[in-house]
């Protein structure tokens, strides 16, 4: 009896505060995205009167000649990049690292824990991009993301290598395999679902990044979706139907994401948790 | 188990195949250059940048040319009233923030870990807020808590309470911005420590029950010391975040009103944006050590009791 009680009472609370919590900003968000100009204003949790999603939608797409729309492929080029490149990357780094021991393990464990912990130091960071003519340019945040997210990913890419057994690796190289073909042809296919999780937790992170695109490719003719948003809160002052409308289309590219790969993103961000 | 011989042949025989091809260069099937293009890339944008902004710090700099003037920078950012405020704000939030996640990321592991209904539906609605951008989720939040008309007054004076003017009042801009941290950190936390509530072996809680100890009594003498690795990771990972954080700040206040919700990392950007790229870098340098003097012994502390246990 009191197990139900605990079971349905405790659930329906449960419930009730997460829809007073999570759901009605999530929703306000939405409802106000589709309002007019004048209903949006009043800042309520009230249903449009008149639906203006289609009005909202193509006012914000081509507002500052097409901006967002730019902003768009800039994120996606910068995601698609940077996360391609991170991922076979810290595979390599991760599968010498666990494989080989060697004076260089404490090295390069110390220099990944940094990378985890430190502070990007900011304006030095710039120096270094202007010396190389990458200041200003996609090219750049995209290194510059790489950069920043390789500890993670090698943190994550080590940790299930260690699973993969290395009588595989010498089966593979008494076959004759040298070390290029046996790690994109034979240990590369197996980290598939760790692959996915790197991409889908990165992906997420880098598109939804700020800090770096305002630093690194300041501007408004090249910027990011963040930037572009954030840029859109000083113009559209007046204007909340607009600004919620911008929040909802670049919260679709992650929501999407959420919906497919909800349990590689849980298992990405909860790495470590059970080991410490 | 010691007179177990079987190993050794399996032993012998790996051992020339690993020794020949370490001996000669280039055929150990694991070669160094793979470590070769992240680590030119790790360097170059992430190193040198962190090992020449103790340099630039003791520097008057405007990135071509740059004047030697010792630790003036610093004595400027100890000295004036808005850059103090930044360093205690940057406790004080990382504090609030790491405490509230904590403790609101146990009970509801341990409530969605319980048998209640609706499981499924009330982890998915925790944890999407952590997908989204810190930028919506400020501006979002931000009309929410519009003194005037936003939601959340006008919720709060319907059951009568007097909110406060959150955002555009000084004593709470900060404690505000916290508290959304929390709305939008709490669901990872949550999942955090669902992972490590799930890996306890059922047979402690079984085992306890049998002996007649209370829900209370086995949450805190077996799920809070078991669960003592995420609450590692917890504590270590939105410490990490919360000494850093920019993103949620500065979309919803600016460090405003005044500088009174201004930390480290809005300062910095401050100073870099007014063109005082010495003081910006020294403010780096203070970022740097709070954050390593902080989470360096603290995760050591955490990890030697875990070896204790």
């Amino acid at each position: 009896m009191s197990t139900a009680l605990k079971r349905y009472g405790l659930g329906v609370l449960a419930i009730a505060v997460s829809v007073v919590v999570f759901i009605i900003p999530l929703l306000f968000m939405v409802l106000t995205a589709v309002k007019d100009r004048k209903e949006a204003a009043k800042l309520d949790f009230a249903w449009p009167t008149n639906f203006q999603f289609v009005e909202n939608f193509t006012a914000v797409l081509s507002a500052r000649k097409f901006m967002l729309v730019t902003a768009f492929i800039n994120s996606t080029i910068l995601t698609v990049a940077s996360v391609t490149i991170l991922v076979i990357l810290a595979a390599m780094v991760a599968w010498v690292l666990q494989r080989r021991k060697s004076r260089w393990n404490g090295v390069a464990n110390f220099l990944i824990l940094s990378g985890l912990i430190i502070p990007p130091a900011i304006v030095p960071t710039i120096w270094v991009l202007q010396s190389m003519g990458l200041f200003k340019t996609l090219p750049g945040l995209i290194l510059i993301e790489v950069a920043f997210g390789l500890s993670f990913c090698v943190m994550l890419f080590r940790a299930f290598i260690a699973s993969i057994p290395k009588e595989l690796d010498e089966a593979a190289v008494i076959d004759g395999c040298g070390p290029v073909r046996l790690f994109f042809r034979v240990i590369f296919p197996l980290l598939r679902s760790v692959i996915i999780t790197v991409i889908v937790v990165q992906s997420v992170h880098i598109f939804n990044d700020f800090q770096n695109p305002l630093y690194f490719l300041p501007g408004d003719a090249n910027a990011t979706v963040q930037l572009t948003l954030f840029n859109f809160q000083s113009q559209f002052t007046t204007n909340y139907n607009l600004l919620f409308m911008n929040i909802l289309l670049i919260t679709v590219p992650p929501f999407i994401m959420y919906l497919f790969f909800n349990r590689q993103i849980v298992a990405g961000m909860t790495a470590g948790a059970v080991k410490g | 188990m010691t007179l177990n011989t079987a190993p050794t042949p399996t032993a012998v025989r790996p051992v020339p195949q690993a020794a020949h091809p370490k001996r000669r260069k280039g055929k150990s099937p694991y070669p160094y250059w793979f470590y070769l293009p992240a680590a030119v890339i790790y360097t170059a944008l992430f190193l040198v940048p962190t090992v020449v902004s103790f340099f630039f710090s003791l520097t008057r700099w405007n990135l071509s040319e740059f004047t030697f003037i010792g630790l003036d920078n610093f004595v400027q950012l100890f000295q004036e009233p808005a850059l103090i405020k930044g360093l205690t704000n940057t406790f004080i939030y990382g504090l609030v923030t790491s405490v509230l996640k904590v403790v609101l990321g146990m009970l509801l592991a341990v409530l969605l870990t319980s048998q209640i209904i609706a499981r499924g539906y009330l982890r998915s609605v925790m944890f999407f807020p952590v997908l989204l951008s810190s930028i919506g989720v400020g501006i979002v939040f931000t009309a929410l808590m519009d003194p005037r008309n936003g939601m959340i007054n006008e919720g709060l004076a319907a059951i009568g309470i007097q909110g406060p003017a959150w955002l555009t009042d000084p004593a709470w801009a900060l404690i505000s911005v916290a508290l959304v941290d929390v709305w939008k950190g709490v669901g990872l936390a949550t999942v955090i420590y669902i992972a490590g509530i799930v890996s306890i072996p059922q047979e402690y809680f079984e085992a306890a029950k049998m002996d007649g100890a209370s829900s209370f009594k086995s949450f805190f003498n077996i799920t809070l010391p078991l669960a003592r690795p995420a609450t590692a990771t917890v504590i270590i990972l939105s410490l990490i975040g919360g000494l850093r954080s920019f993103d949620l700040i500065w979309a919803m206040t600016k460090g405003g009103p005044g500088f009174t919700s201004d930390v480290i990392a809005s300062v910095i950007y401050k100073q870099y944006q007014a063109g005082f790229y010495g003081l910006s870098t020294a403010g780096n340098v203070v970022l740097f050590v709070i954050v390593t003097a902080i989470i360096l012994p603290l995760s050591m502390f955490l990890n030697r009791k875990e070896v204790e246990q």
